[in-house]
């Protein structure tokens, strides 16, 4: 084996995230320790995988049959990973050896063979070979009668699951608990649907995880175990997960190990797998749900919860090495081969943005809809509860203490959402007993009593004003995680008052090291965690040359994979400048996690409290705010006033950026121009302002409580009936509302400054005009499209604004250009989310740059001119519509997009191209359904058309849209509106793969038509037919298509474009 | 918070304190400190006589959780626990859950130490005294109530085997095949094993002289404190050693197998007790997850001829069982019989039961 390639999962999206990045990266070192040769196909360009460090050839590709057979012919690896991508790599991995690529050219599957993966991705196999070994799945059957279906359930014994085939939302699905009740149920199903399933009913039952281990002797260990607290029904990935197993005991714990360890050896996996179970909690029952005979979320969260770098051994595993050969690569004495013991318990809690989506269901169930999440560490539940939930970063202050109100308590605590664990605790308050609680949510009893016990401690320390507050009860609700806010809001007092309480006290948190052996033997890595409960710290620290580097917590919509490469890269410079580095985070599925990363990671809480206790542990010289996103550049100011020395960019500038009143004073100053926005905090002067500068105008609703979306108003009536919705607008929380420029190119910079200098820095274009969120666009380097003029102008107001703000460091100003003004329309003196394009695009390293002038290095001034380039980046959102039953997929001024890919091209149109099918778009071949808005945008797509017509698409269109083009000559077959409920509709025309590409251009003005424009667009998202909603990107396509087919797509690594 | 709590106060040796809380029955106990890193299993763990003596560190935090299972019964043995009392002098945990939760749970953790007299202290941090334990060695230490001092206790010095051990024959009936069991302070979990696969087994006490016993097959069980003090055990298996009938030894009957054969054994600085040691069959690439709970290994060293290392500790290389090289007598230092624990060398049972039947 000298060549291996590795597939990588593509884009962040719902159910494939960070994770992936982590094992990816650890597939990739384990190989090259063995001297092999990597080639890693990923257009994901944020993630560190893709650095130029790790694998030999990166291809910024689309991860699908068509280029990774290219991509196999030109490289001619001997072997292929496929389980370190997710299922993207795992499906195309199955397609390229279903047609044989593989073979033909020699490329041999290591790990777990095809087989064995085609075994657990296909259900009936599965339970095929769960029979085999006379092991217990669930039984489902499907129904297609009455009769058939009442035969089906009394052989699978009552109560009954019946699912209609189909339905959104588990609409019409139900439990039947006897004959009668299924015969009334199937009947309504039947009405509309032609099959049921019928399914043994596990709900309620408990819901556990374990991760295997194998290798190719049949050495077989289970490296960690998880519980979900939410019961079966609820989705792992939506689930809060405990590691390990807290209710079973030890026969139970370790007969499903074993069954674990019997079902993977008899499918044969190599490597690393997860297995899940339904457990019954009324009898020592069981179901193996399945088997993801791969590194998934489970197995990155088990990595990082017991410290067994799961990712790494597995791909020493499919190399052929024995589990016995490996080292235990914490303490370097102890084996690989071994089950880690735990002394402390950790805690999973997803993050969601549902509030960023329109029309989405708050409710949790079998689908994933979380965006992100968070791991807590400590040695009791209690604690790793409440420090989870301020890690999700959403305002909360823990499991108790936030403002938090339920119109039907009983029905909070029964369904599950993302406020359930929060209704509990207000439950307990009302008196509720924990077997009421328990036969609504059926979460295990012994998860309501530690709850209990939170609500407890808040009872007693709220009897207290904080001076009064005896040490005892102090300490225990800092055992039990109260932070000092939590405190502070109890005892009428605030934060500091509280830290300076309990310093004074003496009661500070100690310092644990995870060593994967409970302290049997030392750990050589430090990987740690701060808790109350102990007396003991296990680091003595030392004040040497110590740098923190603050993480991005979770990932969530705006802040993912590419703040990490920018942590992880600055970590890297500040060791090769002879730092000793710390990393603090929370985030199981990143890199910069990895305590291997860095000196001493501490896997913790990104909140004042808890940076000042690390730096009263640690006294570095200083802390870097600047490269994980926003969360961290929050801490600035307040770290700042509390003594700490913040590096790069002062405090007091990176404020002066982030106070929209101090910064458009200075751009007033500066002479730069910026969109006319104030402050309102009235209903009467919201209407005045906007009267004045004209619709239509962007309102900014005040974050602090409501979380609510940024909206556009096109009219007095719609801002009004916005500023109704969004709750309340007052002196406390006001209503900014700014002009919105329409028909406007957007352009971001990404520059690093050193003492008010510019360093260097990148330009890029938007190919959508303004108006959506950055986060959404797709970004051109270099621009192709902006005047040299407009592009003057930016870098002369980067140099003011870097000057006026004495930027040290990385910063991004985003510009609003038409004609050839140009406005300032934001500021963030830190590292952006385009850091990881620009650099990679560049190969040139910005973070790396940006590291060195924070630390007061001089760097040389780099000649780089961002028209040197001979090719192209491009940078497309991904989008997760389809896993948010319901959402409008539609891009406006609220980000949506779960992830990004780059690809670059010899021109614009291949960058863009390949970028767009890295994030799943697949070309149309014959059939295109228009519906392009008002009248101006019909014209305006009009030469578009003509040209889709030259190469021989074929359109449909609703009413409007095809008068239009018939008037233009342009022929187009006429398909009702959804809303119109006749035949043939645009509904059913998608649904039944008619149509390959929808272009749906939404008009904002008429209810009815956004309703129709609506459902057409969900029904693209449900079944898969790609669609377009933006003008300009719909414009670029039709350009790109004319031009170039996918076969024309250059297959060439990134280093050979020079 | 609502109940009086009892501070607790714990005393190494070497002169190091910790103070908690006292759950189960506060008294003052003393003994050697020993710690277990398995995660799961306190009932079972508990009522191991190997623990004679001593005073149990679990070093995972949350403890109780789900409760303490009923007395039920099957083929005489107590069907969830490893024996008819829990032999630990006190347990020292950090965070004991009072709430437990578990559908066969009778009791908690609390009310079943209660029961039987044993103090159990909260609030501890496990982990620095697991250290203090890792670094300096097993130690002798002592729990301490109220202002009532007591003195330190070395149960190493006492014959803790013969403490625990029946007093008079027992005979558990299956099938026709019979194993005679001396027990050193076994396990139910032993019985069972031999049980489940249809041998009937004749619990013997420690010292009982078996060779002139029919038997089928002979193990010597696992058991308490410093393999040496059962002079009278290694004599009987030396005697046994002259024949071909199969003999088993767990754990400290492992040791007692070693030194019937003529090789040594010695104190490990603060030995293995937990459920994820890692033990190569020495001569294959097969390494098995197993259970232990041992103060004392067999120096392999001193194997004698005749003998071979049969497993290794694949973490400190230290010996995990010994096999003759002609005749059917297999030492495992580790519990085959898991319970707490994985299940992986089970398969030392059918070798050995295979033996017995042929």
């Amino acid at each position: 084996m000298k060549k291996v390639l590795v597939l990588g999962s593509g884009a962040i999206k719902i159910g494939q995230a960070g994770e992936f990045d982590y094992s990816g990266s650890q597939a990739i070192k384990a190989l090259k320790e063995e001297g092999i040769k990597t080639v890693l196909v990923n257009p994901n360009i944020a993630t560190i995988q893709t650095s130029d460090y790790l694998a030999d050839e990166v291809y910024f590709l689309p991860i699908d049959v068509h280029h990774v057979t290219k991509i196999i012919k030109k490289e001619k690896p001997d072997g292929v990973l496929l389980s370190f991508g997710g299922q993207t790599a795992l499906n195309v991995g199955i397609d390229l050896d279903k047609k044989g690529i593989l073979k033909r050219h020699g490329v041999k599957v290591l790990g777990t063979p095809v087989k064995t993966i085609m075994d657990t991705e296909d259900r009936d196999l599965f339970v095929r070979k769960l029979r085999e070994i006379k092991l217990k799945a669930p039984t489902s059957k499907v129904a297609t009668s009455v009769e058939q279906a009442a035969k089906i359930a009394d052989q699978i014994g009552y109560p009954v699951m019946c699912r209609i085939a189909f339905a959104l939302g588990g609409l019409g699905s139900g439990v039947a608990y006897n004959q009668q009740e299924l015969t009334d149920l199937v009947k309504k199903g039947f009405s509309h649907a032609k099959q049921i399933l019928i399914e043994e009913y596990l709900e309620g039952w408990k819901e556990l995880e374990y991760e295997v281990v194998r290798d190719q002797d049949d050495n077989c260990i289970v490296v960690c175990s998880m519980e979900n607290i939410d019961p079966m029904g609820v989705h792992t990935g939506e689930s809060v997960v405990v590691a390990p197993v807290q209710t079973l005991t030890a026969t139970e714990n370790f007969r499903l190990r074993a069954l674990a360890i019997k079902t993977i050896r008899h499918l044969g996996v190599i490597g690393e797998c997860n297995i899940q179970f339904a457990f019954d909690p009324r009898s020592d029952d069981y179901r193996i749900i399945e088997v993801n005979a791969r590194l998934s979320r489970s197995s990155a969260l088990a990595s990082k919860a017991t410290g067994y770098p799961l990712a790494f051994i597995a791909a020493k595993l499919v190399l052929g090495k024995n589990l016995t050969e490996l080292e235990n690569s914490i303490t370097k004495v102890t084996s690989a081969c071994f089950e880690p013991a735990l002394d402390y318990i950790v805690l999973k809690f997803p993050r969601w943005d549902l509030k960023k989506f329109r029309k989405v269901s708050d409710s949790l169930g079998s689908e994933m809809k979380s965006v992100g999440e968070v791991m807590a560490i400590g040695r009791n539940f209690e604690e790793v509860l409440q420090k989870a939930i301020r890690m999700l970063d959403t305002g909360m202050v823990g499991l108790v203490g936030n403002q938090k109100k339920f119109r039907n308590l009983s029905e909070a605590v029964a369904k599950p959402t993302e406020r359930r664990l929060f209704a509990i605790a207000q439950a307990i308050r009302r008196g509720y007993s924990l077997d009421k609680i328990y036969q609504l949510a059926k979460i295990d009893r012994w998860f309501l009593g530690k709850i209990k016990n939170i609500v407890e401690v808040e009872r007693e320390v709220k009897k207290h004003r904080l001076q009064n507050l005896p040490k005892p009860l102090l300490k225990e609700a800092k055992r039990r995680g109260f932070s000092d806010v939590q405190i502070g809001a109890l005892t009428g007092s605030v934060e500091t008052k509280v830290r300076q309480k309990r310093k004074r006290m003496g009661i500070v948190p100690v310092v644990k090291q995870i060593d994967t052996l409970a302290a049997e033997y030392p750990a050589k890595t430090n990987y740690l965690y701060l808790t109350y409960d102990g007396s003991g710290n296990d680091l003595d620290s030392r004040a040497g040359k110590q740098i923190i580097v603050l993480g991005g917590g979770p990932y969530r919509i705006g802040s993912s994979v590419e703040f990490d490469w920018c942590c992880v890269n600055s970590i890297m410079t500040l060791e090769k400048l002879g730092y000793n580095t710390i990393m603090i985070n929370c985030n199981p599925e990143t890199v910069s996690t990895d305590y291997d990363i860095c000196d001493k990671l501490f896997f913790e809480e990104l909140s004042l409290e808890r940076v000042l206790d690390i730096c009263d542990q640690e006294k570095p010289q200083g802390v870097i705010v600047a490269m994980g996103g926003q969360t961290p550049n929050n801490l600035a100011l307040p770290l700042h006033k509390a003594g700490i020395k913040i590096k790069g960019t002062t405090p007091g500038n990176i404020d002066r950026a982030e106070n929209r009143h101090t910064f458009s004073g200075l751009l007033d100053k500066l002479g730069i121009d910026q969109p006319e926005w104030k402050e309102l905090t009235s209903l009467k002067a919201a209407e005045n302002f906007a009267n004045n500068i004209g619709y239509p105008v962007l309102i900014r609703p005040s974050y602090v409580l409501s979380g609510a979306a940024m909206s556009v108003a096109l009219n007095k009536e719609e801002l009004k009936k916005y500023l109704k919705k969004a709750s309340a607008i007052n002196k406390e929380y006001p209503v900014v509302i700014s002009k919105y420029i329409i028909k406007a190119k957007e352009i971001d910079i990404d520059a690093v400054a050193e003492k008010g200098e510019l360093v260097c820095y990148a330009i890029s274009e938007h190919v959508e005009n303004a108006g959506v969120h950055s986060g959404d666009a797709t970004l051109v380097l270099p621009p192709q499209r902006t005047y040299l003029a407009t592009m003057r102008q930016i870098k002369k107001i980067a140099r003011q604004i870097a000057a006026a703000l004495q930027i040290t460091g990385p910063f991004n100003i985003q510009f609003i250009a038409k004609d050839n003004s140009v406005k300032v329309i934001e500021c963030n003196l830190r590292a952006s989310r385009s850091f990881p394009f620009i650099s990679k695009v560049f190969k040139l390293n910005f973070i790396d740059l940006a590291t060195k002038v924070i630390m007061g290095k001089t760097v040389p001034a780099i000649e780089k001119s961002s028209f040197a380039l001979d090719y192209v980046g491009v940078k497309a959102p991904q989008f997760s519509f389809t896993r948010l039953k319901g959402s409008d997929p539609v891009q406006n001024v609220e980000m949506t997009s779960t992830g990004e890919v780059a690809c670059l091209g010899d021109d614009f149109q291949e960058a863009f191209l390949k970028s767009l099918q890295a994030v799943g778009f697949k070309m149309p071949q014959k059939t295109i359904l228009l519906s392009t808005g008002p009248v101006e945008s019909k014209a305006d797509f009009l030469p578009s058309v003509r040209k889709l017509a030259e190469m021989g698409f074929e359109f449909y269109a609703t009413k409007g849209t095809a008068d239009f083009l018939k008037t233009h000559g342009l022929k187009a077959k006429v398909l009702y509106w959804p809303l119109e409920n006749k035949e043939p509709s645009t509904l059913s025309y998608i649904a039944d793969g008619k149509i390959d590409l929808v272009i749906n251009i939404p008009k904002n003005e008429q209810r009815e038509e956004l309703d129709n424009d609506y459902l057409i667009r969900r029904k693209a998202v449900d079944f898969d037919v790609p669609l377009i909603t933006n003008m300009q990107l719909a414009k670029r396509l039709v350009e790109a298509m004319s031009e170039k087919s996918t076969q024309e797509l250059e297959v060439k690594s990134w280093r050979e474009y020079e | 918070m609502t109940q009086p709590q009892k501070p607790a106060k714990i005393i190494l040796k070497d002169g190091s304190t910790f103070t908690g809380i006292f759950f189960g029955q506060p008294k003052a106990v003393a003994g050697e400190v020993v710690f277990n890193t398995g995660m799961v299993g306190y009932p079972e763990t508990l009522t191991d006589p190997s623990y004679r003596g001593q005073i149990l560190v679990l070093t995972y935090p949350l403890i109780g959780n789900y409760g303490v299972p009923g007395k039920a019964k099957e083929d005489g043995l107590l069907k969830y626990f490893e024996s008819d009392e829990i032999h630990i002098q006190g347990l020292i945990v950090a965070d004991y859950s009072a709430n437990y939760s578990h559908w066969n749970a009778k009791k908690s953790l609390g009310e079943w130490l209660q029961e039987h007299d044993i103090p159990g202290v909260t609030g501890i941090d496990t982990r620095e005294l697991t250290k203090k334990l890792r670094e300096q060695g097993t130690m002798l230490g002592k729990i301490v109530y109220g202002r009532h001092n007591i003195e330190f206790i070395d149960p190493n010095k006492k014959n803790l085997a013969a403490e625990v051990s029946v007093q008079q024959p027992v005979l558990y009936k299956k099938g026709r095949r019979r194993i005679i069991l001396i027990d050193c302070g076994t396990k139910n979990n032993i019985i069972r094993s031999f049980l489940r696969r249809n041998i009937s087994v004749l619990r013997v006490p420690w010292d009982y002289d078996f060779t002139r016993e029919k038997a089928d097959g002979i193990v010597i069980s696992n058991g308490p404190g410093d393999p040496k003090m059962c002079q009278k055990t290694i004599r009987n298996v030396r005697k046994a050693l002259k024949g071909n009938t199969p003999i088993l030894g767990i754990c400290l009957g492992a040791q007692i197998l070693a030194l019937a054969a003529r090789a040594n054994t010695y104190k490990l600085k603060y030995g293995h007790r937990g459920q994820n040691q890692p033990c190569l069959e020495v001569g294959t690439k097969r390494c098995y997850i197993t259970s232990q709970n041992h103060g004392y290994a067999v120096d392999s060293r001193s194997i004698p001829r005749g003998w071979r290392e049969w497993f290794v500790n694949n973490n400190d290389q230290t010996n995990e069982g010994i096999i003759h090289t002609t005749k059917p007598f297999y030492g495992a230092q580790f519990h085959p019989e898991a319970s707490p624990g994985p299940d992986d060398t089970e398969f030392i049972f059918d070798a050995f039961v295979k033996a017995v039947n042929m």
